[in-house]
C-alpha cells in the first residue's frame, strides 16, 4: 500500500431522502476514508439504514450525489456498484449450497471453474468455516450463516462492505465473537467498511470512525474517543455511556479554559467548556458516570482546583467487577457513578463524597 | 359418581355424524360403480368392471373427458401465465389502483357463479359473439386466476425482499435474480396454483352450463344431462373416476409442492 489513501474514498453531498413528508435523511455531506471503518450510530428511525440502502443502491436519494472513488454513482444500478453487502438476517439463498452461496457474485464476474472453486474455499477459510461447502443454510447455526455471508460478500471483492446491523439477531456471546472477528477481518482485507448499528459497544469498540446520528441529522462524527470524551450535545452525550447532566450558569470564565459555573443549589463547580460561552449563559454540565469518584470523607484531602459532591447513596446496583451507584446530592437530584471495588462497596445510605476533575465536567450548550 | 356420557363423547359422536352426512354419498357412487346390477341396492350382489368398460366405449364421453382435460390444461397455463406476473407487481412495487386492480382480480371468487355465468354471457352478447371454446377458456381463467394469485401472493410475501436484495448486490441484473432466486423459491406455488386453476376447472359445473357449447361439453356438464334423462350406473362410474381424479391431484401436488420446498424454505 504505497498509494496514499482517499480520505474521500465514499462521499455523499448534499445527501437527502424524503419518503413522502418525512424526511429520512437530511441534507448532508458525509466521507468515508479509504480502508477504515466507519459506523453509522443512531435510534431507531434514524435514517443509518436509509443512508446505507442509498449507498446501496436499494433506493434513490431525492437530492444529492454519491460517490465512489470519485466517480459519481447515482444511476450506476446496485448490481454494476461492486458491492458487498451484509443483511441482519443473514438473507443467504435457502435453496442453494453453502459452496452456490459464496460462488454467488463470482458467476458474474470473469472468473474461471477452478479460479472460482478456489476463490470460494479460501474464502471459506477466512471466515473460519472451510469444509461446508456443500450444506444448506438451513443447516448452520446463526453465528455460522452470517459468517457464510460474509464470505460471500467479500469474495468479490467489494468497493465497500455494508452491514446493516449484522450482529443484533445473534445472541450475545457470539455477538462478542463475531464483532472480533469481523474486525480483525476488516483489517486484514484492508476493505472500506461501512456498519449500522444502534448498539454504542460495538460502535465504539470497532470503529475508526462514529457517525452519530437523530432524526436524520449527522450529530457528531470522529474518532470513537473524540465522540466519547469529547461529546458536542446532550444527545450524543446521552446516547454513548451513562451520562449524568446538571444544570448550570457560567459565572466566570478563566483563563486556563477552566470556567466557574453555579449549580442549582447555588454552589460553584469547576467545568471545561465546549465551545464559547457568555457571562451569565444558561447551560449544562454533563459527566460521565465512570469519571467521578466516590469516598468517606476521611478518604479524601480536599485538593484546589477539583470539584467535590457531598451525597447520600439511594441505591446501588453490583455487575461483579464494578458497582453502579446512584447518589443522592444537595439538590435531590441522583447522580449515576460506576466505580470499581476497591475494597468492599458502598452500602445503601452510607453518607460519601464524590470527586471529579474539572476536565470531565463537560460544559454543553443548552 | 361417574357420567355414562360424557361431553366429548357427544362431541366425537357428532363429528362422526356429519362425516359420515358428508361422505357417504360420494362413498355411495364409487361402491355402486363396481355394482353389475342395473339398479343400485345394497348390499351389492357382486363386482364388476362391466360400467367402466362401458364407459370407456361410449364416445361423447370420451369427447368430454378430453375436452375436459383441454380445457383445464389451457386454463392452468393461462391462470398461471397471468396470475404470476400479476403477483408480482401487487407484492413487489407500488403503483397507482394497485389496491383496486387486485381486488378486481380477486372478486370472482366472491362473485356467485351463477351470475358470472350468466355475467359473461351477456357481455359475449352485446359484442355479438357466439359462444365458443374461447370463451369458455376465458370464463374458466377468470374463475381460476384468484385462486392463482392468492397462492402466489401468499408465498411471495414469505420469500424475503433481501434474498433478491443480496444477489442483486452481488452483481446479478434484475432478471439474473428472478431466474436465480425469486423463481426458484417461487416454483412450488406457481406449482401448486397450477393445480388448483386445473382442478377448479376440471370439475366446475354450474359457470361452465353457461358457457358450453354442444361440442366442448365437459364431463360435470356431460354427467348432469346425463342424469336428466336417465340414472345409468355408468353415472356412478364416471363420477368415481372424476372422485379419484380430482381428489388424487391436489394430493399429488401438495406432494410434489413439498418436495420442492424441502430446505426451500428457511
Ligand atoms: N420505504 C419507506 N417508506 C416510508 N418510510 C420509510 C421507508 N423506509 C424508511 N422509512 C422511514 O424513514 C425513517 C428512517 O428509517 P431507517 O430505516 O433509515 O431508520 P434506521 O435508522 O435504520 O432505524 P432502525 O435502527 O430501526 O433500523 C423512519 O422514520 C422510517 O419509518
Ligand atoms: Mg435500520
Amino acid at each position: 500500500m504505497t498509494q496514499a489513501k482517499d480520505p474521500a474514498f465514499v462521499r455523499f453531498k448534499g445527501i437527502e431522502k424524503r419518503f413522502g413528508d418525512l424526511v429520512a435523511v437530511q441534507p448532508m455531506d458525509l466521507n468515508i476514508p479509504e480502508g477504515s471503518f466507519v459506523t453509522l450510530l443512531g435510534p431507531s428511525g434514524c435514517g443509518k439504514t436509509t443512508l446505507l440502502r442509498m449507498l446501496a443502491g436499494l433506493e434513490n436519494p431525492t437530492r444529492g450525489d454519491i460517490f465512489i472513488k470519485g466517480k459519481r454513482i447515482n444511476d450506476t444500478p446496485i448490481h454494476k456498484r461492486n458491492l458487498g453487502m451484509i443483511f441482519q438476517n443473514y438473507a443467504l439463498f435457502p435453496h442453494k449450497t453453502i459452496f452456490d452461496n459464496v460462488a454467488f457474485g463470482l458467476k458474474y464476474r470473469d472468473v474461471s471453474k477452478t479460479e472460482m472453486k478456489e476463490k470460494v474455499e479460501k474464502a471459506l477459510e477466512t471466515v473460519r468455516l472451510p469444509g461446508v461447502g456443500n450444506r444448506m443454510p438451513s443447516q448452520l447455526s446463526g453465528g455460522q450463516q452470517q459468517r457464510i455471508a460474509l464470505a460471500r460478500a467479500i469474495v468479490i471483492e467489494p468497493d465497500v462492505l455494508l452491514m446493516d446491523e449484522p450482529l443484533s439477531a445473534l445472541d450475545e456471546n457470539l455477538r462478542e465473537d463475531m464483532r472480533r472477528e469481523i474486525d480483525n477481518l476488516q483489517m486484514e482485507l484492508g476493505v472500506t467498511t461501512i456498519f449500522v448499528t444502534h448498539d454504542q459497544r460495538e460502535a465504539l469498540s470497532m470503529s475508526d470512525k462514529v457517525v452519530v446520528m437523530k432524526d436524520g441529522f449527522i450529530q457528531q462524527q470522529g474518532e470513537p474517543e473524540e465522540v466519547y470524551n469529547n461529546s458536542v450535545n446532550h444527545f450524543v452525550a446521552d446516547f454513548l455511556g451513562h451520562s449524568n447532566f446538571l444544570a448550570a450558569q457560567v459565572k466566570t470564565t478563566r483563563k486556563d479554559g477552566i470556567y466557574e459555573v453555579a449549580l442549582a443549589d447555588g454552589s460553584t463547580c469547576l467545568a471545561s467548556p465546549v465551545g464559547d460561552f457568555e457571562q451569565g449563559e444558561k447551560a449544562e454540565i454533563v459527566i460521565r458516570a465512570q469519571k467521578m469518584t466516590l469516598g468517606y470523607q476521611k478518604d479524601f484531602v480536599q485538593e484546589e482546583g477539583m470539584n467535590y459532591f457531598y451525597g447520600k447513596i439511594k441505591d446501588r446496583s453490583y455487575m461483579g467487577g464494578e458497582v453502579s451507584y446512584f447518589v443522592e446530592i444537595a439538590d435531590g437530584q441522583l447522580l449515576h457513578v460506576i466505580n470499581f471495588v476497591k475494597r468492599s462497596p458502598y452500602r445503601r445510605k452510607d453518607e460519601v463524597y464524590i470527586r471529579v476533575d474539572p476536565f470531565h465536567c463537560r460544559l454543553l450548550k443548552q | 359418581m361417574k357420567k355414562l356420557i360424557s361431553g366429548w363423547t357427544l362431541i366425537k359422536l357428532y363429528t362422526i355424524l356429519v362425516y359420515a352426512w358428508m361422505f357417504a354419498p360420494i362413498v355411495a357412487v364409487v361402491i355402486l360403480a363396481f355394482n353389475p346390477q342395473q339398479f343400485g341396492t345394497f348390499p351389492l350382489e357382486g363386482f364388476s368392471f362391466k360400467w367402466f368398460v362401458k364407459l370407456s366405449q361410449n364416445s361423447t364421453i370420451m369427447e368430454a373427458f378430453q375436452n375436459s382435460l383441454v380445457l383445464g390444461s389451457l386454463t392452468a397455463i393461462f391462470a398461471t401465465a397471468i396470475g404470476v406476473p400479476a403477483a408480482l407487481a401487487f407484492i413487489r412495487y407500488e403503483f397507482r389502483g394497485k389496491d383496486f386492480l387486485n381486488t378486481m382480480l380477486i372478486a370472482p371468487i366472491m362473485i356467485p357463479e351463477v351470475v358470472l355465468g350468466v355475467a359473461l354471457l351477456l357481455f359475449i352478447r352485446w359484442l355479438q359473439q357466439p359462444k365458443s371454446f374461447a370463451l369458455l377458456l376465458i370464463g374458466h381463467v377468470v374463475l381460476t386466476l384468484p385462486y392463482v394469485l392468492l397462492i402466489v401472493q401468499a408465498r411471495l410475501v414469505g420469500i424475503k425482499r433481501e434474498y433478491e436484495e443480496a444477489a442483486l448486490s452481488l452483481g446479478a441484473s434484475p432478471f439474473q435474480t428472478f431466474r436465480e432466486i425469486t423463481f426458484p423459491l417461487l416454483a412450488p406455488a406457481i406449482f401448486a396454483g397450477m393445480l388448483f386453476a386445473f382442478t377448479i376447472s376440471f370439475d366446475d359445473v354450474t359457470a361452465t352450463l353457461f358457457w358450453a357449447t354442444a361440442q366442448n361439453q365437459t364431463v360435470p356438464v356431460k354427467i348432469f344431462s346425463m342424469l336428466r334423462t336417465s340414472i345409468s350406473p355408468e353415472i356412478n362410474a364416471l363420477g368415481a373416476v372424476m372422485i379419484v381424479l380430482t381428489v388424487s391431484i391436489p394430493l399429488a401436488a401438495g406432494y410434489v409442492a413439498r418436495r420442492f420446498a424441502r430446505g426451500n424454505t428457511p
